[in-house]
């Protein structure tokens, strides 16, 4: 073949795909451009692209109106906080797995992998009358335990796949070399294990911060994490297109810029492992 | 090579992680169990009475219970429709060589970071509305009249607001199916005179069964449970055009406080789940055997 038909084929993908991309981007590119536009040129018509006075007033009106950085600080604590907590249960289970493994442990692992298709309806009264009943509802230790639960088979997935690849001869060469236990898991598993807990660190953070089942059925003012702050956009009043972009796009600026950092765990962790 | 002594550190490590997950499996399951058997509102607490089967009665036989069912189908079915060929299409337009093909792979997969709840309330509004929406502006500039999306077909707008959420997922791992292709092999079939088409139907299309089927598997398990999307959309209407088993269970339980009756439904969708997800822990379990 020769090199300009070569170059044809390669300039014609480029601009096939790139047309593509844009297209499945625009609602979130719009979503940013909107958030910068005034109540009334957000809905002007024509609509207006890139020629409108650009004002940050819809930050600070959020923010005023509706404490928006409490809301925000919820969806950290929550989605960190129930990481966290499932890492510290995760890694002493996934470890022990992965490097003893028993007859049984095959059947562990998938038994886990079944709470997880458990469909959250099915024990939705339940925890929310526990919930009530024990002062939960509406509180972020309530939403860290759930969360950190229905996250907990995920993670040690995603551990059990990246240890499995530490090579156990490696372990047993520091054995022989007489190193203890303690030193063995901070001086040779450690630096092997932390890529690994990284990514699912990465993942599950991701996952928490966009969990919308139990964030908006046990939760009210006080907890509320963004998924449940952003719902009360869902009965406005008055104008409110540009402050929902507003909203809408601080809400989604970290974990988009956590996302593209971690589309390789992505496929690892939410196919458990099926698709590497 | 493992011993007696870490055999019993090992089952010590693992076992708060197995009773976690227990506790979590069986005691609110059970509790849903032992609801769906009762007589039991939240707005008369203190009157439960035992009434056997008679909440399964009313909800399998509440003419709700069928549209929901039939909605819950629709939504997975046309989502895994979307998804799985328009990922299969974009997977391979992405493997392509190309210019910039790091920023087009982060602009496709941007959707699946959006949170449900902003996704559908950007689409119901700044896209789908009637006045306001793009889609009308655009309808007004070539003539039409404008689409009431989640008036006249509301079930169809969750279906593209959700699959548009979910074409990201299936199209990132269908590319990573597609990058351990033996090249090969196509080389020898180009060589061989075989035509594009019968390439991909011979070599490219049954290398990504495998991932197809993982795709559709694990996207039905989250499809199942779609709820915040309706609930900021449509609350499931009009009437229950928009309802699906899980949006159903819920407003029976925490709108009508009918707690037996949400019980029943809670566990018809636990038995519909794990008619699916059988069939992905057969999947999972061979590749871990692999």
């Amino acid at each position: 073949m020769s090199r300009t038909a070569i170059d044809y084929h390669k300039v014609l993908m480029t601009g096939l795909a790139w047309g593509i991309g844009l297209m499945i981007f625009f609602p979130i590119l719009w979503t940013i451009m909107t958030s910068f536009k005034t109540e009334a040129d957000a809905i002007a018509s024509p609509p207006l692209f890139l020629g409108f006075d650009w004002t940050l007033e819809n930050y600070s009106e959020v923010q005023e109106r509706s404490n928006y950085f409490r809301h925000f600080w919820n969806s950290v604590v929550v989605s960190f906080g129930s990481t966290f907590l499932g890492l510290l249960i995760a890694i002493p289970a996934a470890w022990a797995m992965a490097f003893v493994p028993a007859k049984r442990t095959k059947d562990v692992l998938m038994w886990m992998l079944s709470t997880k298709m458990l469909p959250p309806v099915g024990v939705l009264i339940p925890i929310y009358l526990l919930f009530r009943d024990t002062g939960l509802l509406d509180t972020l230790t309530g939403l860290v335990l759930v969360l950190t639960l229905i996250n907990l088979p995920i993670i040690i997935w995603m551990l059990y796949t990246y240890f499995k690849e530490i090579p156990g001869e490696i372990l047993e060469a520091a054995r022989m070399d007489g190193a203890t236990l303690w030193a063995e898991i901070a001086h040779v598993l450690t630096p092997m294990a932390v890529p690994g807990i990284a990514s699912t660190l990465l993942l599950n953070v991701i996952l928490a911060w966009n969990e919308a089942f139990w964030t908006l059925n046990l939760t009210a003012a006080k907890a509320a994490p963004l998924t449940a702050f952003i719902a009360s956009y869902s009965s406005p009043e008055g104008l409110f297109y540009a402050k929902l972009s507003a909203a809408s796009t601080m809400a989604i600026a970290p974990i988009l810029i956590m996302g593209w950092f971690s589309q390789k765990q992505l496929v690892r962790g939410l196919t458990f492992g099926a698709v590497k | 090579m493992a011993t007696d002594h870490s055999r019993v550190a090992a089952r010590f490590m693992i076992s708060p992680a197995v009773l976690l997950l227990l506790g979590w499996m069986i005691v609110p399951l059970s509790m849903t169990l032992y609801f769906s058997f009762l007589d039991y509102n939240l707005l008369s607490p203190g009157m439960e009475q035992w009434i056997g089967l008679m909440n399964y009665e009313f909800f399998l036989t509440d003419p709700a219970f069928f549209e929901a069912l039939f909605n819950t189908f629709l939504l997975v079915f046309g989502v895994l429709l979307i998804t799985i060929v328009g990922g299969v299409g974009l997977a391979l337009l992405l493997d392509q060589p190309m210019w910039g093909q790091g920023i087009v792979r982060i602009l496709v997969i941007a959707p699946f970071f959006v949170m449900p709840t902003v996704s559908a309330l950007v689409w119901k509004n700044m896209f789908m509305n009637p006045v306001n929406g793009l889609f009308a502006h655009a309808a007004k500039t070539l003539g039409l009249a404008p689409f009431d999306f989640f008036a006249q077909a509301p079930l169809f707008s969750i279906i593209i607001i959700v699959a548009w959420q979910w074409l990201p997922f299936a199209t990132l791992i269908l590319l990573t199916a597609l990058q351990s292709l033996d090249q090969e092999q196509l080389e020898a079939a180009k060589m061989d005179g075989a035509p594009k088409l019968s390439r991909f139907f011979y070599i490219v299309l049954p290398h990504l069964s495998r991932a197809i089927t993982v795709v559709i598997l694990i996207q039905t398990i989250f499809l199942l449970s779609i709820f915040a999307e309706i609930l900021v959309t449509t609350n499931g209407g009009p009437g229950y055009a928009s309802t699906n088993i899980t949006y159903l269970v819920y407003a029976q339980s925490l709108l009508q406080f009918d707690v037996g009756g949400g019980s029943a439904g809670g566990i018809v969708a636990v038995v519909l789940a794990n008619i699916a997800a059988i069939f992905l822990m057969r999947m999972i379990g061979k590749n871990l055997e692999a």
